[in-house]
């Protein structure tokens, strides 16, 4: 187990001149499970490959428990992965295929025979050791390559969207039971993913990535509830942050011809563009005061909760009502929006006017 | 209930119609491959006043070894099947340890050229052998290794690699490069992450292209013609003497330049489509 510490890395392909990663920066702690999520062409998987040593750094720094490693091999770093394809090795038993890093080490074979009991056992695949991995189903196939990933003592563990395969119903399941395992062997992971619910979930902190650099990085309810930027707010949350145009004078919000009360500790004037999580908008009784009215466009009933998509004044918005609200497509409803849940960013750059968190 | 469904089976007919006539189709065709091959066979087992008949009978009525006798005891024949297994294999161990890095950098790397390595490649192809076989039978006649093994599978090795650098690079394409690397992460240094995972995986495909290296090689006979004079393979020495042979000759020749193909096939397909118990492309 060692702590990641990487400096100023930054990576351009052979042949092309965009940065795949530009200047990044960031400490990862002994034990700490880090999530880079961003969406595709990111570079995110790019600084994942360069840790694992499968790429190699234009310029920057890269040590791991203090080691050095930037332009380390990859089999001298003592990691362990999981890929994305599963890349379980096709001719080799299960056994032998969660016993290959052992074996690569030269470890006793009693102890080889051991742990793979062990990892079998935490991974529901005792039963299948003596199979090939074509006769397995794609969810186990991601099993024994978790399996041959935690039997190794390694130092880093490195996941590349290691659920991205697996039908969504196997996804959840094994989400928790992936976080259950990691907790376990208490092992630094680097865990890149492009969904947002699995990065929430699994993170002890979050680096949301775009054009190859970290726009914010956190714990993950500080990134969802104060994004750094409008877009942390939109690629965050599911569905993401609603962002509308107003402005702010002496203390009031306008919004659409509306006034409500600002958030408190602003001193920024005129036009701003606002963000509001759709779980922080209430559906309102009529009459009640300080609250904006719309008009609903679309009500999805979801189970849990019902998802209404509101016109208000020239913006869609959307609003986690109750899963008993009645309302139908053109019905007015009033929206009373919590004055602390408004975050409120630049017109122009989009950068948080707030401060990216709060302590 | 309403009137029940009136069933068209003219679909059923026809599907059933078109599936005769791949039927027929597929038998003709291997029939097509097979029946020369039994013809000869039987001539080869007749004996030598059978084969004058006419016509010759579907079963081998007049069976005898003696025609066989005849060819295996002619001249040149038995060195000449070794010469031609010594060049075959050669070629094959010659091309794949010369081919098989070139295909790996084709399917694993882009490099500068990479486009005009490829159609280069088939440049030797685009020679005819005799042009090729003049030339490297003068320069094998100054270094003394003419009429030698080694000067025949130098030519077949040039005549197989660009065959044997397209098929493995195709079939280093077909292992994925996640595999590969998923080695070197668990502590694989390259060359043992080739050596453990990529070349078994690439196995099949490899033993698909050993099979085209070593029956071309074992067919190629201008030029072993032109650069063997004593030391002939086997079609080499076959076909120099068939304009003045007699009819066994001919036939048992024919049968044992194609046996060899045939077994080679045979044992190479088996291990295609056999392994690790499931079928692999």
């Amino acid at each position: 187990m060692a702590d990641i510490k990487i400096e100023n890395l930054v990576k351009i392909y052979p042949g092309s001149s965009e940065l795949a990663n530009d200047n990044v920066s960031m400490h990862i702690a002994d034990g700490e499970f880090m999530v880079l999520l961003g969406p595709s062409g990111c570079g995110k998987t790019t600084l994942l490959r360069q840790i694992a040593g499968l790429e190699l750094p234009t310029s920057g720094a890269i040590a791991i428990g203090g080691r050095d490693v930037t332009y380390l091999p990859a089999h001298k770093r003592n990691l362990s992965m999981v890929f994305q394809s599963y890349a379980v090795f096709p001719h080799r038993r299960v056994r032998h295929n969660i016993g290959f890093g052992l074996a690569i080490r030269k470890r006793p074979r009693q102890e080889i025979e051991e742990k793979v009991a062990w990892a079998a056992e935490l991974l529901q695949l005792t039963d299948y050791l003596d199979r090939f991995p074509a006769q397995l189903s794609g969810g186990q196939r991601q099993r024994v390559a978790v399996a041959r990933a935690i039997v190794v003592d390694a130092d880093v563990l490195l996941m590349d969207e290691p659920l991205s395969n697996l039908d969504a119903l196997l996804r959840l399941s094994f989400r928790s039971e992936l976080k259950r395992i990691v907790e376990q062997i208490g092992t630094t992971t680097v865990y890149v993913t492009h969904d947002q619910s699995e990065a929430l979930s699994l993170g002890d902190q979050v680096a949301v990535m775009r054009k190859g650099r970290i726009t914010q990085l956190g714990n993950p309810l500080d990134v969802y509830d104060w994004p750094a930027d409008t877009f942390v707010g939109g690629f965050i949350g599911s569905p993401p942050m609603n962002f509308f145009d107003g402005s702010i004078s002496g203390g009031h919000l306008t919004i659409g011809g509306n006034q409500i009360s600002a958030p408190v500790g602003l001193d920024h004037l005129g036009a701003v563009r606002l963000g509001v999580r759709a779980e922080a908008i209430r559906v309102a009784d009529p009459g009640t005061p300080d609250c904006l009215e719309g008009e609903v466009l679309v009500a999805e009933p979801l189970g849990a909760s019902t998802l209404l998509t509101v016109m208000l004044g020239g913006h869609q918005l959307k609003v986690q009502a109750k899963p008993t609200i009645r309302t139908r497509s053109g019905d007015k409803i009033l929206l009373a929006i919590d004055p602390e849940a408004i975050r409120v960013f630049d017109p122009e750059s989009g950068v948080s006017l707030l401060g990216a968190t709060r302590a | 209930m309403s009137a029940t469904i009136t069933v068209d089976t003219g679909p059923l007919a026809r599907f059933k119609r078109r599936r005769a006539l791949l039927q027929l189709a597929a038998v003709s065709i291997s029939l097509f491959m097979a029946v020369p091959i039994y013809l000869i066979a039987v001539a080869a087992f007749s004996t030598r006043d059978g084969l004058n008949q006419f016509p010759q009978p579907l079963w081998p009525k007049n069976f005898g070894t003696q025609t066989m006798e005849t060819f295996l005891s002619s001249t040149g024949i038995v060195a000449g099947t070794i010469n031609s297994l010594i060049v075959g294999v050669s070629t094959l161990i010659v091309s794949f340890l010369v081919g098989a890095p070139a295909g790996y950098a084709l399917a694993r790397f882009t490099f500068r050229g990479k486009d005009a390595y490829q159609l280069a490649l088939l440049f030797t192809r685009a020679l005819p052998i005799v042009v090729l076989s003049v030339p490297l039978a003068r320069a094998f006649l100054a270094t003394g290794l003419y009429d030698t093994p080694l000067a025949v599978t130098l030519l077949h090795t040039a005549l197989s690699l660009p065959t044997t650098i397209l098929i493995t690079s195709s079939v280093f394409l077909g292992v994925s490069a996640d595999v590969e690397e998923a080695a070197r992460i668990f502590g694989c240094t390259p060359a043992g992450a080739f050596l453990r995972v990529v070349l078994p995986l690439a196995l099949p495909g490899i033993a698909a292209s050993s099979i085209f290296t070593f029956v071309t090689s074992w067919n190629e006979v201008l030029g072993a013609t032109i650069l063997t004079f004593s030391q002939r393979t086997l079609p080499a020495q076959v076909l120099t003497s068939l304009a003045d042979s007699p009819l066994a000759y001919r036939f048992a020749g024919g049968l044992v330049l194609v046996i060899p193909s045939l077994i080679f096939i045979a044992l190479m397909r088996k291990y295609l489509l056999n392994m690790w118990g499931t079928t692999i492309r």
